[in-house]
């Protein structure tokens, strides 16, 4: 990282965000800045779509009975909440959003390959996002976010076409922020930064834009086959017009595997840097945590049938795909262990963020664990389409990556914005998020071992006490997440300003004011030290700025 | 809130060998999350900053811990693996001589259909300590046949034959769940097992209601109803293959391929007679597909395995 302590400015004040103002600087900027925050906004929206229909099912599954919604409304309900989630929430969320603002100022760059490209997945994004929003307005889609056929090909009769196009859409914006990623971390990195001092927030990404230019394109065209015999009945899944149900699932799942992996990885990278920053220590392992990103995206493709053990599949196919599963697992757990190591005679300091990781390293270790069930085939059979797997991935995909993502804003939110949040708050919302959490989803292992299966909308009454808790732990979570909304709005208004560095930490992004100006960097930065280069200065460094007492901006 | 259980009974032969596996992965989920935990915890507080000027020393790894890490977990997977694949195995491969029920899955409803004649919906009646083999499929969309208490679950899926066998250790009755979203009422989809003593399962299989003709009766029923005897006589004289003696064994194919008689080859040849015929005959047997039920597919199919047994 560069030598200056003291952060370039604009001199007239201008930063990203007041350097031009109207509707039309922001819908046509090509500023990965403000693109990033345009994406903040949109994903946001699209949580609170997906986290109401959730609440709604936890609502309605409180009693045995099927009484809060009629049955194709409750299907349409957990349909919507996890194609909201997944593919307007989770894919894009770390990358769209944290990847945007942070990589060219991490690589020392003045924004990433292709800014028009950039703002185009942002229109692409919001285009799927319409479509979907149209589907759920028109009446919603009641096949599972998982459209198997020939349910969705041929029997539903609900707006499969026009999900099956949200999705389909929304996956090109996925891809073209892929390829804008890669090309700018192999294109503009700053002099003197070379691969291996990058920081693992870049391995991560790098690693999930792999996935996203592979993996996408394949879903893209199993919804676009799936649209193709709703419209002309061409017979590619539908048996009795000679095709293969089970074809479908294959082409799903190939990409829809992946696609897990293309929501963790980044917040892997939001974890490595979060734990440098507050142990004030290099990460332990650097070069085995950015291969095992790798790993994992390499792996991750060879693993899909892992969802299909009972679909049909022989039992020799079921028994590669449980090893290499098994497999993908390895490389997760030594992120785990190196993380861990890092705290080892660290000075560790828990603030908002971190206290996202502790979290996130409890919650990530059961749910990652729990996938080790799901892949010994001889118990799989059992928990299969239970809420086992139900619970198994919202530990994975809300106890991992949103508390990464959470962690990562709270982290870069002075840095975006200018602003410090309440740290009291935020302390609070942590602990309101990890009690509501358990107490939503562990009582889900529980009823998926009982044989509770998945998307029920009413089951047998002995089962009702594990559902209430469940649902008292739902309503603790979403005030946990309520309480951040409001917090992060306040800070915008009212919150103090922030300093370039209020964390005192490494990395390029740190060496800008908060917010920072337009361009970035008034002049490329050359590096000339290893990534998370702490207590290697020898320089005095500046008290660390606490939410306690605030500086002014410099 | 009557009952609150916490666990399923166990009500297989198969149940105690799942839960092993279960419980030994609890075991070990135990070990290794609290063994972070409680290192986290212990490092966060045990170094954690005392002043703002605090300079803990950068360690960058350690190449004997990273391998000891990875290793050793790599080793407990495969070892986890193969428990798991072992079990699998036992799952999926029926022992020999199972007592033969017949399955049809249909939104929203399990038709059930035993060898001897009864006819069940969402119901099956079962025996006692007895090896019992589902062969199922569905009308409609993909389903999924799960008894929680045997640990036993399988898709049924149109256009083709899934099998899933259990032998019951216990009497009474076990739910039975759609396991695979099938649509609206996919949740209603549901129903029991009734596992009786072998005495009492023989008296309700034959006693009265429910119909009192065999599925082998049923089937040379419809063999004759359906015209199949005009053309697949007894000999080769026929227009059609003689059928006595098939199932089970390969048959040469006018491609010159060999494929085994089973329930999906004898499906095909009445629903798609074109797609594989026999060396020596000619592809002139009309086409059923849209024209019989899957139960009547099934019986039709029950018969012809009977015609192993050389008796007509």
């Amino acid at each position: 990282m560069s030598a200056t302590a003291t952060p370039v400015t604009d001199g007239n004040g201008k930063n990203y965000l007041n350097e031009s103002y109207g509707l039309k600087s922001w819908l046509l900027t090509v500023d990965h800045k403000r693109i990033a925050i345009l994406y903040l906004i949109s994903i946001t929206v699209f949580f609170l779509v997906g986290g109401m229909f959730a609440g709604l099912i936890r609502l309605e599954l409180m009693t045995p009975e099927g009484d809060l919604v009629e049955a194709e409304t409750y299907n349409k309900l957990f349909t919507m909440h996890g194609i909201a989630m997944i593919f307007f929430f989770l894919i894009p969320s770390i990358p769209a959003v944290l990847g945007n603002f942070l990589l060219p100022l991490m690589l020392g760059a003045k924004d990433v390959a292709f800014p028009r490209i950039n703002l185009l997945s942002w229109y692409v994004y919001i285009t799927g996002g319409l479509l979907a929003v149209v589907s759920i307005v028109m009446g919603g889609v009641d096949t599972g976010w998982t459209f198997y056929t020939p349910y969705s090909s041929t029997y539903a009769n609900s707006y499969v076409l026009l999900a099956a196009a949200a999705a389909f859409v929304n996956g090109f914006s996925s891809i073209l922020t892929g390829v804008n990623f890669i090309v700018t971390i192999h294109k503009m990195r700053a002099p003197g930064l070379t691969w291996f001092r990058l920081p693992l927030f870049v391995w991560a990404h790098y690693a999930t834009s792999l996935i996203q230019i592979l993996g996408t394109p394949v879903v893209a065209i199993t919804l676009l086959l799936v649209m193709l015999e709703r419209l002309f009945r061409i017979g590619i899944f539908d048996p009795t017009l000679g095709g293969d149900p089970v074809l479908f699932q294959h082409l799903f799942w190939f990409y829809s595997h992946p696609a897990v992996y293309i929501m963790i990885l980044p917040g892997f990278g939001v974890i490595s840097e979060v734990v440098a920053c507050f142990s004030r220590k290099r990460i332990f392992g650097y070069s085995f945590v950015a291969f095992s990103s790798l790993a994992i995206a390499v792996l991750g493709f060879l693993v899909w049938g892992h969802h299909m053990f009972v679909a049909g599949q022989s039992v020799y196919t079921g028994m590669v795909f449980s090893f290499l599963t098994f497999l993908v697992a390895v490389p997760s757990a030594i992120k785990i262990f190196n993380w861990t190591a890092t705290l080892f005679r660290g000075s560790i300091s828990l603030e908002a963020p971190m206290l996202f990781v502790i979290g996130f390293m409890g919650l990530f270790v059961i749910g990652g664990l729990t996938g080790l069930f799901l892949a010994t085939l001889g118990l799989d059979v059992h928990v299969h389409d239970t809420y086992f797997v139900v619970a198994h991935f919202h530990y994975v995909m809300v106890g991992g990556m949103v508390m990464a993502y959470l962690s990562g804003l709270h982290f870069w939110w002075p840095k975006m914005t200018g602003r410090l949040y309440s740290e009291g708050a935020a302390k609070a919302a942590v602990f309101l998020i990890f009690v509501g959490f358990n107490f939503t989803f562990f009582p889900q292992f529980v009823l998926g071992y009982l044989g509770m299966p998945r998307r029920y909308h009413a089951y047998p009454e002995e089962w009702q006490a594990l559902n209430i808790l469940s649902t008292a732990g739902a309503s603790v979570l979403g005030l946990g997440f309520t309480l951040t909304l409001l917090y992060f709005i306040w800070s915008l208004f009212f919150g103090k300003k922030a300093s370039g560095n209020p964390f005192t930490a490494k990395g390029l992004e740190w060496t800008v004011p908060s917010p920072p100006i337009a361009h970035n960097f008034a002049e490329i930065p050359i590096v000339t030290e290893e990534a998370y280069a702490y207590g290697d200065e020898e320089e005095h460094s500046t008290t660390a700025d606490s939410t306690a007492n605030t500086k002014q901006e410099d | 809130m009557s009952d609150f259980p916490l666990f399923p009974e166990q009500a297989s032969t198969v149940a105690g060998q799942v839960d092993f596996l279960y419980f030994l992965l609890v075991g070990l989920s135990l070990f290794f999350s609290l063994l972070v935990f409680s290192l986290v915890v212990f490092f966060t507080i045990r170094y954690r900053r005392r002043s703002a000027d605090d300079r803990p020393k950068p360690i960058h790894g350690s190449i004997p811990l990273e391998l000891a890490w990875t290793i050793i977990p790599l080793f407990m997977a495969i070892g986890v693996f193969t428990l798991g694949a072992d079990v699998f195995f036992r799952i999926k491969r029926a022992p020999a001589d199972p007592l033969d029920v017949y399955v049809v899955g249909k939104q929203w409803m399990w038709k059930i259909q035993h060898a001897a004649g009864k006819r069940e919906i969402n119901e099956l009646h079962i025996p006692l300590g007895k090896p019992v083999r589902l062969t199922m499929t569905s009308e409609d969309v993909i389903h999924d046949f799960f008894i929680p208490a045997f640990r036993v679950k399988q898709d049924v899926i149109p256009g083709r034959y899934t099998t899933l066998w259990f032998e019951a250790t216990k009497v009474g009755e076990f739910q039975i769940f759609c396991a695979e979203y099938c649509g609206t009422q996919h949740s209603g989809m549901v129903g029991k097992v009734v596992v009786m003593d072998p005495i009492a399962y023989h008296d309700w299989l034959t006693g009265g209601g429910g119909g009192g003709e065999s599925l082998v009766e049923a089937g040379a029923r419809q063999f004759q109803q359906l015209g199949c005897e005009t053309c697949h006589k007894t000999g080769d004289t026929g227009r059609g293959p003689s059928l006595i003696e098939v199932f089970g064994k390969p048959v040469k194919l006018t491609s010159g391929e060999e494929v085994l008689v089973d329930d999906a080859y004898v499906r095909e040849s009445i629903l798609q007679p074109k797609a594989q015929i026999v060396a020596g005959f000619e592809p002139i047997m009309p086409i059923y597909e849209g024209q019989i039920s899957e139960e009547t597919i099934l019986q039709l199919i029950t018969y012809v395995k009977s015609l192993t047994v050389t008796e007509e």
